[in-house]
C-alpha cells in the first residue's frame, strides 16, 4: 500500500535539507529510490497510491445517499445519464414528458452531457435498471453505486492523471534547479489533493474531467502551443461552466460577438482572464499580432462549433441550452460559501437591496476589477511563472466575486495553487487547509467526516514528508508577507479559531435562533483567509517581473 | 549518530502514519465473518466468567484461540463497553452491525498495530539506513497485512509484531527474552507453534550449550520461563479442570485437511493427483467410489475425501512438517548464528504452510513478514522475496470476493510490487557501473526470465478467473477459479520453499 518509500541512499546526512537546497544532486536524497528511474516511473508509483486512496474514499457514502426525494449530486449525475442515454440529443435540454427539468435538469454545457452519455452507456450494459427512463429515479443499489464510482475513478485515472503527468513534465523541463525529489513531491501534491478527492470520489462529481482539460491547457501554454491550448481550454469550458456565477459576465448575449474575450467568458471560466491575457500578451509580442489573434479565434470558434454542433441548427435550440446554463434565478449566492457576497450579506442584504439584474452587473464589475491587476500584468509581460500566478489570481477573483458561486468552486483557485506548490509551499498548505475547511459543513452533511480528517492528515504528513522540506521556503520569504509584523500572529489565531470551530461544529447544537451560526462563522474565517491569500498572490505576481529582471534567472519571453 | 537515529525514527513514524491513514480509509470496506467472531469473543470474555469462556456456544463462533488472546479480548471489551454496551452483549450483540462496533473494532486493530511498529523499529534499529527503510516499508506497508487485518479483519499485525520483537532479541543475542516473547506469542495464537522446533534447537545450542554447569543452569532458566508463561496462560483453566476442553477447542482436527478455499499448499497437488488418478482409473474400468465428502463442496467431514490415495491424518501432516523443517534444524545446530534466525523461522513457517493441517491462506503472512527482514541481506534474497510476496499477496485475493474491494486489492498488489521493485533496484544499485554522464543507474536487481513469465502468468490466471470464466461458463463450476488460483500459487510457494531450503543449506 505504500506510497513513497523514502530510502536514503548513503547513510549519513540525508537529503537536500531545506537549507542546503543547492545540493540538488539526487543521489543523497531520501527519495532517491523513488526518483532514480525518472519522473514517469515515480509518477506511476505515486499515481497508484493516489488511485488506492481514491478507491478507498469511494467506499464512503455519496452526497444525498438515502435521502429522497431529491437526493444529491450523485442522483443528478445518474439522472443525466438516464436522460442522455434515453432521449435524442436535441431533447436533452428541453422540458418534456420524459425530461422534467425541475428534477435535476441538465444545466451543464454539452461536453458534460456527452460525458454523461458515454458513462450512461457503460452503466446500461452492466446494470440497465440504474439508467432506465423514469423508473430509475432515486436508484440506489450496491452495483449502481459501484459502477458510478468506477466511472469517476476511471475518468480520473484516464483523464486527470495523464494531464498531470504532462504538466509536470513540461513544468519541470526548464527547471534544472528542481531536484528529482522535489518533482516527486510536486506530483504527490497534485495527485493527493484532498479537496479534489473528497469532492469527486466522496461527494460525487466529475471535476477531474474539466480540471484535466484545464490542466492540459495550462501545460500546453507552458509548452508554447497556443492553438492546442485554446482547443483544450474551450473543451474544458464546454464541460462545465466552471462556475455559474461567471455567467454574469456573459449577461448580454448581444456582446457574444466580442470575439475572444467574450467567447471565453461566455462559457465563463475562472481561468479565462488568465488564459486570455497571457495569450494576448504573447500574441502582441509576435511579429504579426493580428494573424496570431485570428488563429486563436479560429481555434476557439472551431472547438465551440464542434462541441455545440447538435444545438447550432436553430437559434431556438441554442438559446434554450444557453438559458439552461445560466440559472440566474438561483440568486447571487447559495448556502454558505466563503465569498464576498455571501460573507458581506451578513451586514448588507444584497438580495434585498438590488434586483438580480443589477446584481449581475455589479458582480461582473467586481470580478473584472479583481482580476484586472493580474490580467494587466500578463498583458504587459507574459511569462510562464506569471501565467500560473495569473491563473490563481483570476480564479480566486472569480471565486470571491462572481455570481452564484458554489463551495466546490474553490477547487479552481486551489488547482492553480497546487501547480505553484513549489513556489509558495507555506501558503499552499494553508490554502489547502482553509479550502478544505470551507467545504467542511458540506462534507459533514455527506457523512464524509472520516475521509475529511484522514485525508487532511495524510496530506499534511506527505507535505511534511521527512527530508523533503519544500525547498523554496527560504527563497519565497524574500518577498512575502512574513516580514509584515503580526502576520504570523494573525495566521496562528486564524488556525486556532478554525480548530475550535471544527470541534464546535461537531459537538454543539447551534442556537434555535441562528441555526447556521457555525456555518456563517466558518465562512467568515475562510473568506478572510482567501482575501489575504489573494492579496499576497497578486502582490507576488506583480513583483515577479521585477524579481526576474533583477535576478535574470528566467527569460520573460518564450 | 544521534541525529541519524532521530531522522530514522521520524521516517519510521512517517511510514506508519501513512499506513494508518490508509487503514482509516478502509474502515467501511467489506468485513468477513471473522469480524463477528472477534465481536463475539469480546462478548464472551466480557459477560461470562473465565470458567465458561471455552464452553459457551451461544454463537457458532466459539472461542478457539489460546488464553492470552482471550485475555486480550477481555481487555478490549472494557473499552468496547464504554463505546457501546451492546457490543459486549452475548445475545443482542449477535451480528450487530452498527457504526459503533465497526469503528471500535477497526480502530482496535489499527491501534494494536503499534506493536508491529515497535517490533519493526526494534528489529531494524541497528541496520544501516537504506536497509532499514526498506524493511519498514515492506512490513508496515505489506499489502497482505492490509488485506487480512484491515479489510478481512484479524489481529495479525499485532501478533506478527510480537514475533518480530522476539526475533529482534534473538538477533541481539538476548536469547532468554526472545524465547520468553515467543512463548507469549504461542499463548496468543498457537498457529505460531510451527517455528517452535527452530526456537528449541536454537536456544538449546546458542544459549544453553556451554560448560556443563552454566549450560544446565541456563536450560533450567529457559524451561522455567516457558513454563511460567504457559502457567500464566493456562493455569486458571488447569485449576478448573478444563484444559481438555480448551485444547479440543484450539485444535479442531475435525475441520479437515483443507480449508474451504484451498490454501496454496502441497495438499492441493495431492488432491488434484487423487482426482486425476480416480478419473483415469475409472476410464480404465476400475470401480472407484466417489468419496462422500468432496473438497470442492467446501464442507469436509471425517470420512476420507480421497478416492485413490491414502488418507491424510493430522499426524501425517505433523510428521511431514517436521521432516521438512529438519534440514534447517540440523543447520541451526551446526552453524548457529543469530543473524540467520529470521531466515530459519521464516522457513519453518513456510514448511508449516505447505504441509500443515487445515491451513488458512492467511498463514502465508507468517513467512512473508519475516522474509522481508531476510530480503535486504542479498540480491538473491531480494529476488526471491519479490516473487514470494507477490504470490502470497495474490493468493489472498479470493478472501475479498466482493466487487467493491476489487480495485483496492489490485492496486495494493501493484503498488507493493512497484515499491518493491523501485526499492530493491535502488538498494542494489551498481554504483561502479553507473555512468556519470547519462545518469543511468544499473542495478544488480533484475528479475529473471523464468520469474517474469511466472508473474505474467498470475495476470493471465486473474483474467481467466475473473473475466473469462464468468463470461463463458457463468455460474457453472464455481470452484474452478479458486482452484486455478490456488494451484498456480502453489507452484510459486513450492518454488519458494525449495529455494529457501537450498539457500539455508548453502549458506555457511
Amino acid at each position: 500500500m505504500p506510497k513513497k518509500k523514502p530510502v536514503k541512499h548513503s547513510g549519513d546526512d540525508d537529503i537536500a535539507a531545506p537549507v542546503s537546497s543547492q545540493t540538488g544532486s539526487s543521489i543523497d536524497t531520501l527519495w532517491w529510490w523513488l526518483t532514480h528511474k525518472g519522473t514517469t516511473t515515480s509518477f506511476l508509483c505515486i499515481s497508484l497510491f493516489a488511485l488506492l486512496i481514491r478507491s478507498a474514499v469511494s467506499m464512503y457514502p455519496y452526497s444525498g445517499a438515502g435521502t429522497p426525494p431529491k437526493f444529491g449530486d450523485f442522483e443528478a449525475q445518474r439522472h443525466w445519464m438516464e436522460i442522455t442515454t434515453n432521449l435524442p440529443v436535441i431533447d436533452w435540454y428541453r422540458n418534456g414528458t420524459n425530461n422534467d427539468l425541475t428534477y435535476w435538469g441538465l444545466d451543464y454545457p454539452p461536453l458534460t452531457a456527452y460525458q454523461s452519455y458515454i458513462h450512461g452507456v457503460l452503466l446500461k450494459i452492466f446494470n440497465p435498471e440504474s439508467v432506465a427512463l423514469l423508473s430509475s429515479r432515486g436508484h440506489e443499489s450496491y452495483l449502481g453505486k459501484l459502477l458510478m464510482r468506477w466511472t469517476v475513478l476511471s475518468s480520473d485515472a484516464l483523464i486527470f492523471f495523464p494531464a498531470a503527468l504532462f504538466f509536470v513534465l513540461v513544468y519541470h523541463r526548464n527547471r534544472t534547479r528542481s531536484s528529482k525529489s522535489e518533482v516527486a513531491w510536486h506530483i504527490a501534491m497534485i495527485l493527493l489533493n484532498p479537496c479534489l478527492i473528497l469532492i469527486d470520489h466522496g461527494h460525487f462529481q466529475y471535476n477531474c474531467i474539466s480540471l484535466r482539460l484545464t490542466l492540459g491547457a495550462i501545460a500546453a501554454v507552458l509548452c508554447g502551443s497556443e492553438v492546442l491550448t485554446f482547443g483544450l481550454f474551450s473543451l474544458a469550458l464546454s464541460h462545465k461552466q466552471l462556475v455559474i456565477a461567471c455567467w454574469s459576465n456573459s449577461v448580454p448575449v448581444t456582446s457574444w460577438s466580442y470575439c475572444l474575450v467574450l467567447s471565453t467568458s461566455q462559457m465563463s471560466a475562472y481561468f479565462a482572464p488568465a488564459f486570455f491575457s497571457h495569450l494576448l500578451g504573447k500574441c502582441l509580442r509576435r511579429r504579426n499580432p493580428i494573424l496570431a489573434v485570428v488563429k486563436l479565434g479560429i481555434a476557439v470558434i472551431a472547438t465551440f462549433v464542434i462541441v455545440w454542433w447538435p444545438y447550432l441548427h436553430s437559434l431556438d435550440d441554442f438559446l434554450m441550452v444557453l438559458s439552461r446554463l445560466a440559472p440566474f434565478e438561483r440568486g447571487i449566492y447559495e448556502d454558505y460559501v466563503a465569498n464576498f457576497w455571501c460573507t458581506t450579506s451578513i451586514l448588507i442584504k444584497w438580495k434585498k437591496l438590488f434586483t438580480t439584474q443589477s446584481l449581475k452587473s455589479i458582480s461582473l464589475a467586481a470580478t473584472i476589477l479583481a482580476s484586472l491587476p493580474s490580467m494587466v500584468q500578463q498583458i504587459l509581460s507574459p511569462s510562464n511563472e506569471g501565467f500560473l500566478y495569473g491563473l490563481l489570481n483570476s480564479s480566486m477573483a472569480f471565486y470571491l466575486f462572481s455570481f452564484q458561486v458554489h463551495e466546490k468552486s474553490i477547487l479552481m483557485p486551489f488547482l492553480s495553487a497546487t501547480l505553484l506548490a513549489l513556489k509558495l509551499p507555506d501558503h499552499f498548505i494553508h490554502l489547502t487547509y482553509y479550502a478544505l475547511f470551507s467545504m467542511f459543513p458540506l462534507l459533514c452533511r455527506d457523512k464524509l467526516l472520516i475521509p475529511y480528517l484522514t485525508l487532511s492528515f495524510l496530506f499534511t504528513i506527505i507535505y511534511h514528508s521527512p527530508g523533503n522540506q519544500p525547498v523554496q521556503k527560504t527563497k519565497a520569504s524574500i518577498f512575502s508577507f512574513k516580514n509584515f509584523p503580526g502576520y504570523v500572529f494573525l495566521l496562528r489565531t486564524h488556525f486556532f479559531i478554525s480548530i475550535v470551530l471544527h470541534v464546535l461544529y461537531l459537538t454543539i447544537q447551534p442556537p434555535q435562533k441562528y441555526p447556521f451560526l457555525l456555518e456563517a462563522l466558518i465562512m467568515i474565517l475562510c473568506f478572510s483567509y482567501f482575501v489575504l491569500f489573494g492579496f499576497y498572490t497578486n502582490y507576488t505576481q506583480w513583483t515577479l517581473s521585477r524579481h526576474f529582471r533583477s535576478s535574470g534567472k528566467e527569460k520573460k519571453h518564450i | 549518530m544521534d541525529h541519524r537515529e532521530n531522522k530514522d525514527r521520524r521516517l519510521l513514524l512517517w511510514f506508519f502514519a501513512v499506513a494508518t491513514a490508509v487503514k482509516l480509509l478502509l474502515i467501511p470496506s467489506y468485513r468477513s465473518t471473522d469480524f463477528e467472531v472477534h465481536r463475539n469473543w469480546l462478548a464472551i470474555t466480557h459477560s461470562l466468567p473465565l470458567t465458561r469462556w471455552y464452553f459457551d456456544e451461544t454463537s457458532q463462533w466459539t472461542l478457539d484461540y489460546p488464553p492470552f488472546f482471550a485475555y486480550f479480548e477481555r481487555f478490549l471489551s472494557v473499552f468496547a463497553r464504554l463505546v457501546d454496551p451492546r457490543i459486549v452483549d452475548l445475545q443482542l450483540g449477535i451480528d450487530y452491525g452498527a457504526e459503533s462496533v465497526i469503528y471500535f473494532q477497526r480502530i482496535s486493530v489499527i491501534v494494536s498495530d503499534l506493536c508491529l511498529l515497535y517490533g519493526v523499529y526494534r528489529l531494524t534499529r541497528k541496520l544501516e539506513t537504506m536497509k532499514r527503510n526498506l524493511i519498514c516499508a515492506l512490513v508496515i506497508w505489506s499489502p497482505g497485512l492490509l488485506i487480512v487485518d484491515h479489510i478481512h479483519f484479524q489481529y495479525n499485525g499485532f501478533l506478527l509484531g510480537w514475533l518480530l520483537l522476539s526475533i529482534s532479541f534473538l538477533q541481539e543475542g538476548r536469547d532468554l527474552l526472545g524465547g520468553f516473547l515467543f512463548a507469549v506469542l504461542l499463548c496468543f495464537k498457537h498457529l505460531f507453534a510451527v517455528a517452535a522446533p527452530v526456537y528449541f534447537v536454537y536456544l538449546l545450542r546458542h544459549y544453553c550449550w556451554s560448560v556443563l554447569v552454566t549450560g544446565f543452569r541456563r536450560l533450567v532458566t529457559v524451561g522455567a520461563v516457558v513454563v511460567a508463561v504457559f502457567v500464566a496462560a493456562y493455569g486458571p483453566f488447569i485449576y478448573h479442570g478444563q484444559i481438555q476442553q480448551v485444547i479440543s477447542r484450539m485444535f479442531p482436527f475435525g475441520r479437515g485437511l483443507c480449508h474451504a478455499y484451498w490454501a496454496p499448499n502441497f495438499w492441493v497437488f495431492y488432491i488434484i493427483l487423487d482426482k486425476g488418478l480416480a478419473f483415469l482409473l475409472r476410464k480404465f474400468g476400475f470401480d472407484i467410489q466417489i468419496p462422500s465428502a468432496s473438497f470442492t463442496g467446501g464442507l469436509v467431514g471425517n470420512s476420507s475425501p480421497f478416492a485413490v490415495l491414502p488418507q491424510i491424518t493430522p499426524l501425517t501432516t505433523l510428521a511431514l512438517v517436521l521432516l521438512a523443517i529438519s534440514p534447517c534444524l540440523v543447520k541451526a545446530w551446526k552453524k548457529t548464528h543469530p543473524g540467520r534466525v529470521a531466515r530459519w523461522i521464516a522457513y519453518a513457517y513456510t514448511c508449516g504452510f505447505l504441509f500443515g493441517w487445515h491451513v488458512h491462506e492467511k498463514a502465508s503472512l507468517h513467512f512473508t513478514i519475516p522474509l522481508a527482514i531476510v530480503a535486504v541481506q542479498s540480491v538473491e534474497d531480494a529476488k526471491h522475496y519479490f516473487l514470494v510476496s507477490i504470490v502470497s499477496c495474490y493468493s489472498l485475493f479470493p478472501l475479498l470476493y466482493e466487487p467493491q474491494e476489487y480495485p483496492i486489492k489490485v492496486l495494493l498488489l501493484l503498488l507493493h510490487s512497484m515499491v518493491m521493485w523501485l526499492g530493491f533496484t535502488a538498494q542494489y544499485a551498481d554504483n561502479k557501473a553507473q555512468k556519470k554522464e547519462s545518469g543511468e543507474i544499473k542495478s544488480k536487481f533484475k528479475i529473471g526470465c523464468f520469474e517474469k513469465c511466472y508473474l505474467m502468468g498470475l495476470f493471465i490466471v486473474e483474467m481467466v478467473s475473473q473475466f473469462l470464466h464468468p463470461y463463458f461458463l457463468g455460474d457453472k463450476y464455481p470452484f474452478i477459479p479458486l482452484m486455478l488460483i490456488s494451484t498456480y500459487c502453489t507452484v510459486g510457494i513450492m518454488y519458494s520453499w525449495i529455494w529457501q531450503l537450498r539457500r539455508i543449506l548453502i549458506l555457511t
